[in-house]
């Protein structure tokens, strides 16, 4: 059983679920980020699939789009965590669930 | 004869697998992959006990006496007695450390380093596994190290370990750009991520004597001489061994290790040691190339090891001449010269390729190189004023 | 294509994912993290983008992952008493996988094996970022010194 186009979407959902649980039921803003990242690289892995199992030879797009898509994932990864600091600093801490003012 | 003697490796592991040749291709894949990296472990793990051993000796010459001479003869057999001494060490584990953390990090950091040594030429033909992005791999792999230094410094449970860890990070992670970076002029003049391409691209001589290594030319002296000191600083190396150093912070991220778990972080260093060296020879002195055109009877990979032997003897010899640096002026050396020089570098390789690698094409890259050199220094000058230097000799 | 392969990479990535989702250790589950993405890259390997897989190790394993962990390392507190878990997220994220796995299997012409094995080699892609994809590339660029200058920018120390 060599897997199928629906394996990967499968595995791909999977993981994107795992990372919507991670992001959404976790209170600490790290763990959210951990969900978040998860979650952009299941949609990166369906852009390969796709990619793998489209008509041959395939223009490389699927590929370009993830290579795109893993650097603004760090960007925005990069961003987030200093914002989480910045956060710290001026709250104490980090439980998302605590930081509910708009007044500094 | 030197032909024979030459591919003499590659023809052996083809005899070992010809009887495997009607069987599946997936078992002589494998059987081909296993004698690969157990020629690979084989050579580099005496080469680490080799080297464990004379570097102590040449440190006790640069430092006016004598290595280890006691046991066997000269001290040829220091290193077996030193490994008989980390196997019965006793293995000490705070209690309050985390257990599978503190037990992963040294096996990871020692798995990380041995991978990037696969992607290497060792010889004609003799690169145990030939990827496509072979360069992109050697520094993926490598830069797995950072996590296995936060492994072990968390992971002991002591604050020591977790402050030598953060400076081993940072310091790690501000010489990965100048280390990549050096890189790209290489890759862009060749056009290949493979490693075998760019050996490939140095062959040749001009007038029989002078070979096309990227090391003799302008960019390429200077991006050798940035590689080399980012590798001093990605192995924690003194001058750069904060990390590490016990006048520092006691042992840095490696404090509440002991015994083997220790020598498997030691053995990790040297092997990183090894595949920036060997990377060092691939990218610049032109792999398994001779210097010479007469001298190409010697079969290649006596030539990559000894190249690789004079870089090791270099990492030596500044370990046993310069002072440690601070750990400030580590990192402002990286973010405010060697960055800048890095994309000095590049730019000169442009100007070299498209120049057409004429003499006017030597003449501007040198001129981007100097020019960048002389304004960073201008740039960068404190204006402190130093005593004139005296020296005590021992009498 | 091996299936052997794709089995042993699909339970270790899912079980590292998972591991990262619910583990109440904070560092454990970075790890993990890592863990998963260098079994996303292994996919990538399968599915013949080896460089994809590289430029994922380097960049989420190499940098992502080591970034997680200083943030950690920086927002600790003395008293370790992590935050708790909402099952609640446990309900919708069940609920999206019912979906999405409802929409994967009434979809049709999914079921097809893969095409004849592919090799995408660095020249072509870098040929096609030089050529096709020159704008995004551009301004991936820019929005990476963007995100590299607000983040300094954000951390440093406002000068009393």
């Amino acid at each position: 059983m060599t897997p199928m186009l629906s394996t990967f979407l499968l595995l791909s959902a999977a993981l994107f679920c795992i990372g919507l649980l991670a992001a959404l039921s976790r209170r600490h803003a790290i763990f959210i980020l951990i969900g978040i990242e998860m979650m952009l690289a299941a949609a990166g892995l369906n852009f390969i699939a796709f990619w793998r199992f489209g008509p041959q030879p395939a223009p490389p797009t699927g590929v370009m789009v993830t290579i795109f898509a893993i650097a603004i994932a760090a960007a925005e990864a990069a961003v987030g965590l200093a914002l989480v600091i910045a956060v710290y600093r001026h709250y104490r801490t980090t439980n998302v669930d605590q930081i509910d003012q708009l007044k500094g | 004869m030197t032909g024979f003697l030459d591919q003499i490796f590659v023809l052996a592991k083809a005899r070992v697998l010809s009887p495997l040749a009607h069987g599946p291709a997936w078992l002589s894949a494998l059987v081909s992959s296993l004698l690969s990296i157990g020629l690979l472990l084989a050579v580099f793990l005496s080469l680490f006990a080799a080297m464990s051993l004379f570097e102590r000796k040449i440190l006790g010459r640069i430092q006016n006496r004598l290595g280890p001479n006691r046991v066997g003869p000269f001290g040829l057999l220091q290193p077996a007695a030193d490994g008989i001494k980390m196997l019965i060490k006793e293995d000490v584990v705070p209690w309050r450390a985390d257990k599978v953390v503190h037990f992963l990090a040294p096996i990871l950091m020692a798995a990380t380093a041995i991978l990037t040594l696969g992607i290497i030429p060792y010889g004609r033909n003799m690169t145990p596994f030939a990827i496509d992005g072979g360069i992109l791999f050697f520094f993926a792999i490598g830069s797995t190290t950072e996590l296995s230094v936060f492994m072990a410094g968390w992971g002991s449970n002591n604050k020591f370990s977790m402050l030598g860890a953060m400076r081993a990070i940072a310091q790690m992670i501000s010489y990965e750009l100048p280390l990549v970076i050096t890189v790209l002029p290489v890759v862009m003049v060749v056009g290949s991520l493979r490693p075998d391409a760019i050996v490939a691209a140095q062959a040749g001589y001009s007038l029989g004597i002078l070979p096309h290594w990227f090391v003799f030319t302008p960019w390429g002296f200077a991006a050798f001489l940035l590689f080399f000191i980012s590798g001093l600083v990605e192995s924690n190396r003194t001058p750069f061994d904060v990390p590490e150093g016990e006048s520092e912070i006691v042992a840095g991220h490696m404090t509440e290790y002991s015994g083997f778990k220790y020598a498997t972080f030691f053995q990790a260093e040297y092997f990183g040691m090894f595949a920036i060296s060997g990377l060092a020879v691939t990218l610049f002195l032109g792999g398994w190339h001779a210097p010479i055109r007469v001298l190409e009877l010697v079969p290649s990979y006596l030539w990559f090891f000894g190249k690789l032997g004079v870089l090791l003897f270099v990492f030596i010899w500044i370990r046993g001449t310069l002072p440690r640096t601070r750990v400030d002026q580590v990192m402002a050396f990286a973010w405010k010269f060697m960055l800048p020089m890095a994309f000095a570098c590049l730019l000169a390789a442009a100007v070299w390729h498209y120049g057409g690698r004429r003499w006017i094409g030597w003449l501007y890259s040198l001129v981007v190189v100097g020019v960048a050199y002389l304004a960073l220094g201008q740039l960068l000058q404190t204006g402190k004023r130093f005593a004139p230097r005296t020296y005590r000799y021992a009498e | 294509m091996n299936s052997v392969a794709f089995i042993a990479l699909a339970v270790f990535t899912l079980a590292a994912a998972l591991a990262a989702a619910l583990l109440p250790k904070l560092v454990h589950a970075a790890l993990c993290f890592a863990a998963a993405f260098v079994g996303v890259a292994g996919f990538y390997f399968l599915l013949g983008a080896e460089f994809v897989g590289l430029v994922q190790i380097f960049v989420y394993v190499g940098a992502v992952a080591v970034l997680i962990v200083f943030t950690i390392l920086l927002t600790r507190r003395e008293t370790e008493r992590e935050p708790g878990f909402h099952w609640s997220g446990l309900l919708v994220a069940g609920a999206v996988f019912a979906g999405l796995v409802w929409a994967i299997v009434k979809t049709g012409g999914l079921n097809r094996a893969a095409p004849p094995s592919v090799t995408l080699t660095v020249r072509q892609i870098g040929e096609a970022l030089m050529t096709d994809y020159v704008w995004p590339l551009q301004c991936v660029g820019l929005v990476l010194t963007a995100a590299l200058i607000g983040a300094l920018v954000l951390v440093m120390e406002e000068k009393r």
